[in-house]
């Protein structure tokens, strides 16, 4: 009888923790449409089809680097090197349609500079022990100083035609960045809610010691989730290359930092182990969102900061209550 | 009699949805040791918590020292001179054993901020030879062991003028010797006055020590007894509400063919020179002191530290093992010492912890098939009785056997031949030992060899076909079931050699 008893005690324990993680995977959304919906009333200009076209294109450029460092996030780790990976496999890609190479295989021989770059972090964390934070941001670096030695610190421009399709065509009337945002959201999400690699993942960032003694190999997962993280990184470089019809050796400086921030607003934890990919696409909006709100309303690209600085300050804090 | 220095009445607790407490009394006077029994999940903890302030009660009196008392906080429960020494120690490894003692209360030099270093050595060095400990007060924690840091804790409790004091499963990880020395401190503290509430499952070490003996049994309070007017029997029927006859349900089963061999294995200097080798059926026990290097065996076995020399036969058949997923593929599971870093991962499900190394076979091409899985967790959380309401409870959640079940699950799903087994009933309430060795009996029967690694010597002897005795990293005794006792095991691990003995 006893049993029986503690049985029901702890399903209506369960059951409140359950609709208490929903409440929480929630509360990024409802930021979200607060935003929204302030800024439709206070901006004619905001709900529009082209407006909103507009931020979406924007977003998918933060977004996909976000995906990928949502996946390093999960396991524990971080990666600074994003907006070098994005320059430098951009610049590379670039390079060779401005010396006549095929744009495919341009593009395709950046979005793998991007993967190996990726790997060669994950190498380092992996097999060489160094911690993410200080191994990225060396690479961060060294992927920085090769942009420029490569681009000569000078633009790329003169690139074909053909190229612009990539990032400035339209597929159903849609621009094709948010085409290339939704195709990897699906694949990724896919990947992390129903592969064995997405479990590994999640293992991995809760407790690295009993996932090894599980059986998994830590330091592939390692390797595999940096190379994402700079495969989407180069994808996303070359998309805003195709945009702006030139590839710059400055390009994504300090990308990684709205990457983080969008990851963070989606609810996934820093300590690795607990988050998912939706929130991070909801994350990536709320900073677009509120970026072209401001534009909108002339707020000065000074006092932009000072606000997106706050709204994530908000966020988290709230977060934190929540979860007391 | 004593002064009375506790008295909790008709305390009680509830969090939403769930009554942890419900009228419990409890008391403790000045000199006394008093030990409070009952499994996971009794309400033990939850009544310290209170004591200590981490919680506050809904109802009910505390007096302490003759006056009521509101414990709003552990600052107020600290001034009333209550100290809890946790399961879990709360030193800041990288301090110094006297920062440690003395942290947020460090000597000052007059009112200047600047620590004074000499008062805070010479203070230290005090509260330790009270305890009978010579240490030098500036050795980093980190570089203490279990025990000694467990000394720390006590010694900082002293210097708060502590008189009531909370030991939380004190021995859990501790050697005999450590063992030995704690209770002569708990001996030295009871003659100053101190009194002691004693949280432990260990049997034998509570009828040692206790002076009277507390059990609660879902959140109730059932009954006080003096230590010298009961016996094993009495608190098992008042913890589990029932008769367990047999403590150590071990059934005879004829040993099948040879199944692991190892062959003259060492590591560095942490092993040297193991043999000895296990049959299908048969349950191995592998008795030592801590750092005798029982666990190394187990991690070499498993890949996890592969071994530097040696060799390892599975069915007569020489196999090399480097990383954990040779030895699963070898057939060889490991239920590791500690559950909760190594065993599982808390804020998973209860599903997903079990799916963790059999992954491969619930999918197809690299993506889960989610029937499979959740058939696999149904069985698993049947066959082992594992309490929950469903699969998807995070398995932080679970009590400390029910989260031993579902590491053991976890293995078992691999469908080994050979079961390493670390400390399998450790932190374990008694109903849950039972079971696992139920297990332990029906998974021998199936033919899976078992190696069980304990530093409990009831278990060992009363589970093992076959028990081989570790010290320094050597075997030093093989003993069959017959002739072992506990004097052989503790001669052989203290490193007698009797290798031959019996």
């Amino acid at each position: 009888m006893l049993r029986q008893e503690g049985r029901i005690d702890m399903q209506a324990e369960a059951k409140q923790t359950v609709s208490k993680a929903i409440f929480q995977r929630m509360g990024s959304l409802v930021g979200l449409v607060v935003i929204f919906v302030a800024l439709s009333l206070i901006s004619s200009d905001f709900l529009t089809v082209s407006n909103m076209f507009n931020v979406l294109r924007q977003i998918s450029i933060n977004a996909l680097i976000a995906f990928g460092m949502t996946f390093v996030i999960l396991t524990g780790g971080i990666d600074l090197s994003v907006g070098s990976i994005f320059a430098l496999s951009s610049a590379l890609a670039a390079g060779m349609m401005a010396s006549g190479t095929d744009p495919f295989v341009a593009i395709m021989v950046g979005l793998a500079a991007g993967a190996v770059m990726g790997a060669a972090n994950g190498i380092l964390i992996a097999k060489g022990k160094v911690a993410p934070f200080i191994a990225t941001l060396a690479t961060m670096t060294v992927f920085r100083g090769l942009t420029l030695v490569y681009t000569e610190g000078k633009p790329i421009t003169g690139l074909p035609d053909s190229f612009a399709l990539f990032g400035k065509g339209f597929f159903l009337d849609i621009p094709m960045p948010i085409i290339w945002m939704l195709i990897a959201f699906a694949i990724l999400y896919v990947i992390l809610k129903h592969s064995t690699f997405g479990r590994h993942v999640y293992a991995l960032g809760s407790n690295e010691e009993a996932t090894k003694l599980s059986g998994i190999n830590t330091s592939r997962v390692k390797i595999f989730v940096y190379s994402i993280s700079g495969l989407l990184a180069a994808l996303s470089g070359i998309i805003l290359t195709s945009r702006l019809n030139s590839a710059q050796a400055t390009a994504g400086m300090s990308y990684e930092l709205d990457a983080i921030a969008a990851v963070v607003l989606g609810g996934t934890s820093l300590s690795g182990g607990k988050g998912w990919i939706v929130g991070t696409l909801i994350g990536a909006m709320i900073i677009g969102v509120l970026d072209n709100g401001l534009n909108l309303l002339n707020v000065s690209s000074f006092y932009q900061q000072v606000v997106k600085g706050g709204v994530i300050l908000i966020a988290v804090l709230l977060d934190r209550s929540k979860s007391k | 009699m004593a002064e009375m220095l506790l008295e909790m009445k008709e305390i009680d607790k509830s969090f939403p949805g769930v009554k942890v407490l419900q009228n419990v009394q409890f008391s403790l006077y000045a000199g006394e040791l008093h030990a409070l029994m009952g499994e996971n999940g009794a309400g033990k903890s939850t009544l310290m918590k209170i004591l200590n302030g981490i919680y506050t009660k809904d109802s009910g009196t505390i007096i302490v020292k003759g006056k009521p008392e509101e414990i709003t906080s552990t600052k107020v429960a600290e001034g009333l001179g209550i100290s809890i020494i946790h399961q879990e120690l709360n030193l800041i490894p990288y301090l110094s054993v006297m920062e440690n003692i003395f942290l947020g209360r460090e000597f000052k030099h007059g009112k200047t901020p600047f620590v004074n270093w000499k008062k805070m050595r010479s203070e230290a060095e005090r509260y330790l030879k009270q305890l009978g400990m010579d240490l030098d007060p500036r050795t980093i924690v980190e570089e203490l062991s279990v025990g000694q840091q467990q000394m720390v804790e006590i010694a900082k409790a002293l210097s708060m003028q502590a008189d009531i004091l909370v030991l939380d499963e004190p021995t859990a990880a501790l050697t005999d010797r450590e063992i030995e020395k704690l209770f002569e401190v708990i001996a030295a503290l009871k003659a100053k006055g101190v009194g002691m509430i004693y949280i432990s499952h260990r049997m034998e070490e509570i009828f040692q020590i206790s002076d009277r003996i507390t059990v609660l049994r879902d959140g109730k309070y059932i009954g006080t007894r003096n230590t010298k007017e009961t016996d094993m029997d009495e608190l098992v029927r008042m913890m589990v509400g029932r008769d367990i006859n047999d403590r150590f349900p071990k059934i005879e089963i004829t040993p099948g063919e040879e199944r692991l061999r190892v062959e003259s294995m060492s590591l560095g200097q942490k092993l040297r020179d193991i043999s000895f080798s296990v049959r299908s059926g048969e349950i191995l026990g592998l008795a030592g002191l801590m750092g005798a290097g029982r666990t190394e065996v187990a991690k070499v076995l498993f890949g996890v530290t592969p071994a530097t020399h040696g060799k390892i036969l599975i069915d007569g058949k020489e196999t090399t093992i480097r990383k954990p997923i040779d030895a699963i593929g070898a057939g060889i599971a490991l239920v590791t010492e500690d559950r909760k870093h190594e065993g599982l991962i808390l804020s998973l499900s209860i599903r997903e912890n079990l799916s963790l190394p059999n992954l491969a076979t619930l999918s197809v091409s690299g993506f889960m098939k989610r029937k499979k899985e959740a058939v696999l967790s149904e069985e698993t959380i049947e066959k082992l009785h594992i309490r929950t309401p469903h699969a998807e409870q995070v398995v932080g959640a679970l009590s400390g056997g029910n989260q031993q079940k579902v590491v053991i699950g976890k293995w078992l799903a691999t469908k080994p031949k050979i079961l390493i087994l670390d400390e399998p009933t450790r932190g374990v309430d008694i109903g849950a030992k039972k079971e696992i060795y139920d297990l332990m009996n029906q998974l021998a029967k199936e033919g899976v060899a078992i190696i069980m690694i304990s530093s409990e010597l009831p278990e060992v002897l009363g589970m093992s076909d076959r028990i081989i005795v570790m010290h320094e990293g050597r075997v030093t005794a093989e003993l069959s079931r017959e002739e072992a006792t506990q004097e052989k095991i503790m001669h052989a691990a203290t490193g007698g050699e009797n290798r031959h003995a019996g």
